[in-house]
């Protein structure tokens, strides 16, 4: 299907997933941070939506949202968080923190600018209904190694977390 | 059609609140957070690189993305339990300690 | 192709429609429940309320909505009212990707039946029942209570290992269908094998997937044998002790909701969805899918009773066990079994 009013749906997103990012950093409570995070991520959900990624969108949402950010919220109310409040939010950095932020934001003020000109337009539109299947042959096929690599990667994580949480193995 | 650069911004912006985030926050569960945002900006940019020269190599990366941001929250989160529990405390400037 | 006023006024209609279908089937989902579950335990259930008490939904209604909201002073405000919303919000999206039937032709207009036919139905499903643990987890956090927040804590636990093995033993018949379409899925399993045993994934070598499915779907649910989120005896009633009137409601409709759902993906994936034998005139054979349908999800809620009738409860920790040394393995080696089995007949 043709997809209709991006321009609206995209500032929307963005406007939502800005925001969102922007509450993470400034919130007090935890909780909070990790609740616009999770604004943030389904506000991406959509744009991956809108760039075609269907998979990637439905994948963000189950294992983002549904999983890593659950992880997340169940440290935090584990944690007593209300001595957390209470002390001083921002270190001694905030200088650091605020010239980084700032480099970055003239890189963004270039790509913007530059932007039109440096990159191609549109070449090929990628299939919406095949998405899935085209990502299986992929990951299946040439990057197969990544992929037992990156399975080996989340045997260690496991083995690693429960050793490190568990007061006695 | 939203051009690509927008695209870029935005992750760029996200990219930056992580960064930020990062370097003056206190608390780790925050800290670790911002890590989540920069990862996520960084997975757009690859969305958007994807749909422009219309290959998935892009969006096969976003998968490799998410691998390691949850392992790496499944162990950062490990971490700071085990931090809590020794210090009770979730501030990074007072696990300045090698021993207990 | 429908014009763009067309396709919203007739999402609209669909809309409506589905949400009183599945509201009304959410009430009397509570009285078949408290039917059921009467007679297993040797009493009538409600009787006083209309013809066999079929109106007490009714007034289980009118009397949450008159019952007064107390909402303690040691909450979490704003969480503390959103909670129960996210838990409603997210039950009753799901159903907008869930077929009930093939295509109709009413007016001149080809449609679905179902609220959008999306080629990502099934992950979408998934996503949206994800979603669903926030409310638990949030409102078990912001009671500022130690059973709410011992129950959200279960709660998240258990939603996020189970869901684990839903997931894979739904891979099986993914990899049977080839596509992620709920509708694809269900056209997948017409017809049977020498006119007798019908070609549903249950009776195709699913039949494993679908036992573990249903004990994730009753974790996920938060459900006897595994509702530990709300156990009574130990926690008073979880992560909703704090919730009166409404809102308690609100988190009750979410959980015969999910249970709806639950039943829904059950009967498309693995029970054929509206397949069934079709006979008599042209208006009974347009009816009968639907019949068949809502035959197997009654089939289904039936069954969910019975066990809760039935089982007593897991302790925590046998949970937690269960679900990631039993099922987890259980679910990858059905779904080792099905991607060779398919390999070698390909």
């Amino acid at each position: 299907m043709q997809p209709v009013a991006t321009t609206f749906f995209f500032y929307l997103l963005s406007g939502a997933a800005i925001l969102g990012g922007v509450l993470v950093i400034t919130r007090k409570n935890p909780v909070h941070s990790a609740l616009a995070l999770i604004m943030t991520l389904l506000a991406q959900a959509g744009l991956y939506l809108m760039l075609y990624a269907p998979f990637v969108a439905g994948v963000q949402i189950i294992l983002y949202a549904g999983g890593i950010m659950v992880l997340f919220l169940f440290v935090i109310m584990l944690v007593n968080i209300e001595k957390v409040q209470k002390q001083e939010q921002f270190n001694k950095q905030w200088l650091v923190g605020i010239v980084a932020a700032a480099a970055l934001g003239v890189l963004f003020v270039l790509v913007y600018m530059k932007g039109e000109s440096l990159f191609p337009k549109h070449v090929v539109r990628l299939a919406e209904e095949s998405n899935t299947q085209e990502i299986a042959v992929l990951l299946y096929g040439q990057y197969m190694f990544a992929f037992e690599i990156a399975s080996l990667l989340l045997l260690v994580a496991i083995i690693g977390a429960v050793v490190m949480a568990k007061k006695r193995i | 059609m939203v051009p690509l650069s927008y695209y870029l911004v935005l992750s760029g912006i996200l990219f930056a609140c992580g960064v930020t985030g990062f370097l003056i926050k206190r608390n780790i569960i925050t800290i670790f957070m911002s890590i989540e945002l920069m990862l996520n900006g960084v997975n757009l940019s690859f969305v958007a690189f994807a749909a422009q020269w219309g290959k998935l190599s892009g969006q096969i990366f976003v998968f490799f993305v998410m691998v390691v941001a949850a392992a790496e929250a499944a162990v950062g989160l490990a971490i700071i339990i085990a931090v809590y529990r020794t210090r009770e405390t979730l501030n990074v400037d007072q696990v300045n300690l090698l021993k207990l | 192709m429908l014009s763009v006023g067309t396709f919203v006024l007739i999402s609209i209609i669909k809309i409506v429609i589905a949400l009183i279908v599945l509201l009304t089937a959410v009430a009397y989902t509570v009285w078949l429940e408290r039917k059921v579950v009467g007679h297993i335990q040797n009493r009538w259930g409600p009787t006083r309320v209309g013809p066999f008490g079929l109106l007490q939904p009714l007034a289980d209604g009118v009397k949450f909505i008159f019952k007064e909201d107390l909402t303690s002073p040691h909450v979490y405000r704003p969480l503390y009212i959103a909670a129960p919303m996210i838990s409603l919000i997210f039950a009753l999206t799901s159903i907008a990707v869930i077929p009930v039937g093939n295509w109709v032709t009413v007016g001149g207009i080809h449609t679905p039946l179902q609220i959008t036919d999306v080629n990502m139905g099934l992950l979408i499903v998934l996503g949206i029942t994800s979603m669903g643990v926030y409310g638990v987890a949030l409102a078990g956090w912001s009671s500022n209570s130690k059973y709410s927040l011992l129950g959200g804590l279960r709660a998240s636990a258990q939603m996020v290992s189970y869901e684990v093995s839903l997931g894979l033993s739904l891979i099986g018949v993914l990899i049977m269908a080839g596509s992620f379409s709920l509708r694809d899925i269900v056209d997948a399993q017409g017809g049977a094998y020498w006119h007798v045993i019908p070609r549903w994934n249950i009776f195709q070598g699913q039949i494993f997937a679908f036992f573990i499915y249903l004990t994730a779907a009753f974790a996920e649910t938060n459900r006897i044998p595994f509702d530990l989120p709300e156990a009574e005896t130990e926690l008073v009633a979880g992560y909703h002790t704090e919730y009166s009137a409404m809102k308690f409601a609100m988190f009750f409709m979410a959980e015969y909701a999910n249970m709806i759902t639950v039943a829904c993906l059950a009967s498309l994936l693995f029970l054929g969805g509206w397949h069934g034998p079709l006979f008599g005139p042209a208006w009974l054979q347009a009816i009968l899918p639907l019949f068949w349908f809502a035959l197997r999800i009654f089939g289904f809620l039936f069954v969910y009773i019975w066990v809760r009738g039935t089982l007593p409860r897991f302790r925590y920790d046998q949970l937690m066990a269960f679900g990631w040394k039993v099922l987890l393995p259980l679910a990858i080696a059905n779904l080792m079994i099905t991607g060779l089995i398919v390999a070698l007949k390909s």
